[in-house]
């Protein structure tokens, strides 16, 4: 009489078919960066292939090669300028961001509420619509087609506030910070001895999701550092697949290089980019 | 914890009443002033980089702004507004980011709702599977967009090997790029992959909250799997529905990268032969800085902006309503 049904489906364990489904919703997402890496070995020929190839060529080092010596490209330049600037953003992010967090979870001042209401509204600001004026002031300023460009815009999110706010309201304990205050530590070394050894975890995840998000921007770096000698990799990786003829063993080589350094920190953070994800879905 | 071992001693739990002037200066300074030193970096960095070149690009939208020609500088009414409206390049890119975001969006948020029902199980390697299908969410966009470009390559691409074997295209291979619609598929298909994964792991966190006893009440009326989830499941996580909701619809009215590298020639920007994919934003970045009119690329991200606003209200409001019939 009674089915499975009448459990909730977190209770009921996974059958075939739920492996089945989940095995190939992998090999779907998992396929085009793996042919990434197939084209980034192959030659020519390989890559012409009917029916198409999915074993690995031998000439990754090849290609490799070819990308990173191409005139004009600045390859192996721009995927240092992308961790430059993808470090400095997330650096900066988890300071300025952890920082505001703490203030709003844990001091009391006045117009506390308002001002953090204020940050939940700029959260809903699609700045990608301000590009035209921000090229204008950064013209001004003279930062047009330097890293700072892409930088400065980054150092702070609204998302990263509002995150770091949330965890420190319960990872720290009210009591901790004032005890600490009684014993004469000032504000600032409350920060640093009290709040950031115990919000190491959300540091991480916050840490990781902007590096990803940094490292993956485009439209911004394109519009500012297009036709420097100082682009980021996703820049350089658009001027690689321009021109009358693109070759795509080399192209999808530079492709590759730009992803790896992505898939090794999913290797390792992996589990913390889900949990921030799905914490971050919860909360809003 | 040792958090008892931090409680202050009684000696100490009067402030520090002996202490010079000096140091209660201090002490009142530090607990007054420094909440606002700590927010200062984040409001002053985002009214500079954020919020002013939002509202600055109202200013340069009424603007005569040219890259190429600095001197003819001046106020221009509303005449990029105007010429807006019977741009027919506009309505053109309008056309397309709304076809791609219609094929992008339906099937991301319906198939995204499957995977996160398929995880929402006892699974063995559970992290491992959730991890696994992130990795779209992480592959840089530029680079997977690369690696769909050879996919959807019209001589000897994967797509067209693909429909020959089920008997399409034999004679004459399907060429992806050149008409409207398979360009769309092909780029709409590049935006599911991306996000499916990270959608199905918002609606799963949502369903794990739903308390277990719904399920089981339900289950007197019979409810098979399938009827479970579209009955009980969706309904209870509703609001993280609405939220993916207008999430993809700013970003997917603000499509960008897939476009542009599905180019045969991205630098373009032309969004192929006769911007049969050219999107919005796209345009924007033509008109900003291949035609250097920024008071008109100006003008069309604000309308950009309010499109964006509308839809996201009309998406919102529908899905609402779909949500509080069943």
């Amino acid at each position: 009489m009674t089915t499975l049904v009448n459990r909730a489906p977190q209770d009921t364990r996974g059958n075939w078919k739920t492996y089945l489904g989940l095995v190939v919703v992998l090999l779907i997402s998992a396929f085009p960066v793996y042919w990434m890496f197939v084209i980034a070995t192959s030659t020519d020929a390989a890559v012409s292939q009917i029916p198409p190839s999915v074993i690995p060529g031998g000439q990754l080092f090849k290609n490799l090669h070819e990308v990173f010596t191409m005139q004009d490209v600045y390859f192996a330049a721009s995927l240092i300028n992308s961790v430059i600037v993808s470090g400095v953003i997330t650096a900066a992010t988890l300071f300025f961001c952890s920082l505001a967090g703490f203030a709003f979870a844990k001091l009391r001042f006045p117009a506390r509420n308002a001002l953090m209401f204020v940050v939940v509204l700029t959260l809903t600001v699609p700045n990608q619509l301000g590009v035209v004026a921000l090229y204008i002031l950064m013209g001004k300023i003279g930062w047009n087609g330097t890293l700072l460009a892409v930088i400065a815009p980054g150092l702070v999110s609204a998302f990263g506030v509002f995150y770091m706010r949330q965890f420190i309201a319960h990872a720290v304990p009210d009591e901790l910070v004032e005890s600490a205050r009684i014993d004469g530590a000032t504000t600032m070394r409350i920060y640093w001895s009290i709040v950031v050894p115990a919000i190491r975890p959300a540091l991480a995840v916050l840490g990781l999701l902007t590096f990803v998000m940094a490292w993956n921007d485009f439209q911004w770096p394109l519009i500012t550092l297009n036709g420097t000698d100082f682009p980021t990799s996703m820049v350089a990786l658009s001027d690689l697949a321009s021109g009358n003829y693109v070759i795509y063993r080399r192209v999808l080589a530079g492709a590759f290089a730009a992803t790896v350094p992505l898939m090794v920190l999913l290797l390792i953070g992996g589990r913390q980019i889900v949990r921030g994800i799905m914490e971050g879905a919860v909360k809003s | 914890m040792s958090l008892t071992q931090l409680r202050p001693s009684p000696q100490h739990s009067a402030p520090p009443v002996q202490q010079s002037r000096a140091k209660l200066w201090l002490y009142r300074f530090d607990t007054r002033a420094t909440p606002y030193v700590f927010i200062a970096p984040f409001f002053v960095l985002f009214a500079i980089f954020g919020l002013f070149p939002i509202v600055y690009n109202a200013v340069v939208s009424l603007r005569t702004w040219r890259l190429d020609e600095p001197d003819k500088d001046g106020w221009a009414g509303f005449a990029n507004f105007t010429k807006l409206l019977t741009d027919s390049d506009f309505w053109n890119a309008l056309y397309n980011t709304f076809g791609i975001f219609l094929l992008s969006t339906v099937p991301q948020l319906l198939l995204a709702l499957i995977v996160a029902n398929l995880l929402n199980r006892k699974l063995r390697g559970q992290t491992w599977w959730r991890i696994g299908i992130l990795l779209p969410y992480l592959t840089p966009v530029v680079a997977s967009t690369l690696v769909f470009s050879v996919f959807f390559a019209r001589d000897n691409g994967m797509a067209n090997w693909f429909l020959s074997l089920v008997g399409f295209g034999q004679e004459q291979p399907l060429d992806w790029r050149a008409d409207k619609w398979s360009s769309w598929i092909a780029i709409a298909t590049m935006v599911n992959w991306k996000w499916i994964g990270y959608n199905a792991l918002l609606y799963l966190s949502a369903m794990q909250t739903i308390p277990k006893d719904v399920y089981e009440a339900a289950a007197v009326d019979g409810a098979g799997p399938w009827r479970q989830l579209w009955r009980i499941t969706v309904p209870m996580i509703q609001p993280v529905v609405v939220f993916t909701v207008i999430l993809s619809t700013i970003g997917g009215l603000q499509l960008f990268n897939e476009p542009m590298m599905f180019d045969q020639n991205p630098q373009s920007a032309s969004g192929g032969s006769a911007h049969q994919f050219q999107t919005i934003a796209q345009l924007i970045y033509k008109v900003g800085w291949k035609d250097l009119n920024l008071g008109y690329a100006a003008a069309m991200s604000w309308a950009l902006f309010l499109i964006i606003l509308i839809v996201a209200g009309i998406n919102a409001g529908l899905t609402k309503r779909i949500g509080g019939d069943r």
